[in-house]
């Protein structure tokens, strides 16, 4: 499979380095020229330097022929746009953002980028479901973002269970990011019901973490605690 | 009309006076509160006083937006420095505000046009630019051309 990555952030980076081990063809696109040469030293011609909201670094780097494309980059305009143009203009089947600032979800939804991501575990985790034989173990930490991710395992027992996203009162600095259900991972809307076997990822502001999961509970960690 | 302009720079500020002078109603939204003496450049009133509207926020908080009073908007003129932006915001105003007339600045030409088949009406200065050099340079050429042409005809 041939991968395009575009910013060679922390995320980037290390989303190049454990596709290239697990065998696949990735270009890493950077556009700040010391990040490129830092980079460069491991993954050498495997990175390319430019700007690849211009369409012909795209270009150059085989927007054509690539699976998939995916934009980790800081910023979510850019995100947002080079997703946009690997899938209507080069007809990228697969393309996957990153959202930084969650309040600019419903714009990447307004452009049709999905699937969207706010954290690197759930990048490897569509990844993994993309590559079915392909295991991923290594978790990034987000401590430069200042948030938390925490999972959540939706039960029969679990207060959500059957009701509505828009319903829940989710605590100030909280947001339900994604629902993994039958191996799928999607972004919830209001009308989302939660169903039992769903797992259920959060971001959240350091410290929310009991409010959620008084919330959320009992789920399997705590019915085992 | 109500124009909303969005990116209140060398562009945006004397489009926005332009259209004020033409008796249009006009809102201009920037992240920059200083923004607003750009406006002012050549009145001798306040923006305000001169009728106009001036929100400070990002383009990208549709909060922003909504202050700028987008859902009346006619038209929409995307005009900060960043393409990137431009086309994200020019795309929400037409898709999500449904505002009738969106026109994106982009500077470069290749996803300029691009867009442009996608539906954005887009301005790309770097084209014009690139086309009047184009024709100076031509001009100069033929004026040489015919020079030498006569001296040796001489």
């Amino acid at each position: 499979m041939y991968i395009i990555i575009v910013g060679a952030g922390k995320v980037g980076w290390n989303l190049a380095r454990e596709l290239l081990e697990k065998e696949h063809e990735v270009t890493l696109i950077e556009k700040n020229r010391n990040r490129y040469s830092t980079v460069e030293q491991e993954l050498e011609h495997n990175v390319q330097y430019g700007d690849a909201s211009e369409l012909w670094v795209l270009d150059r780097a085989g927007v054509q022929r690539a699976d998939m494309m995916i934009a980790v980059t800081g910023d979510d305009e850019d995100n947002m746009l080079i997703c946009q143009v690997a899938r209507e203009k080069y007809m990228v089947k697969q393309v996957i953002a990153r959202v930084n600032n969650p309040r600019n979800r419903p714009h990447f939804d307004l452009l049709g980028i999905k699937p969207t991501v706010s954290a690197t575990d759930l990048i490897l985790r569509l990844i993994e479901h993309e590559v079915p034989e392909y295991g991923l173990v290594h978790l990034l930490d987000l401590e430069e973002e200042r948030l938390e991710i925490i999972e959540m395992q939706i039960t029969e027992a679990s207060n959500v269970s059957d009701n509505r996203v828009g319903d829940l009162r989710m605590p100030e600095g909280s947001l339900l990011i994604s629902v993994l259900r039958d191996g799928r991972g999607f972004v919830p809307g209001p009308d989302t019901v939660l169903e039992p076997g769903d797992e259920v990822l959060a971001v959240l502001d350091p410290g929310k973490e009991d409010e959620l999961k008084a919330l959320f509970g009992p789920d399997g960690d705590s019915a085992g605690g | 009309m109500f124009i909303l302009i969005v990116g209140c720079g060398r562009v945006g500020s004397n489009l926005a006076r332009n259209m004020l002078n033409d008796n249009h109603e006009v809102s201009c939204l920037d992240e920059d509160p200083e923004a607003q003496a750009r406006l002012e450049v050549g009145l001798d009133q306040s923006w305000e006083d001169s009728g106009g509207r001036f929100t400070v926020g990002t383009a990208l908080e549709t909060d922003a937006l909504d202050a700028a009073g987008i859902a009346r908007a006619d038209a929409f003129i995307a005009s900060t420095d960043g393409d990137n932006t431009n086309i994200v915001i020019a795309q929400i105003a037409q898709r999500r505000y449904n505002v009738p007339t969106v026109i994106a600045r982009i500077l470069d030409p290749l996803r300029a046009e691009w867009y442009s088949h996608q539906g954005v009406r887009t301005v790309c200065p770097t084209k014009v630019a690139i086309e009047m050099l184009g024709a100076e340079v031509r001009a100069a050429a033929e004026k040489a051309e015919g020079a030498s042409g006569a001296g040796e005809a001489a």
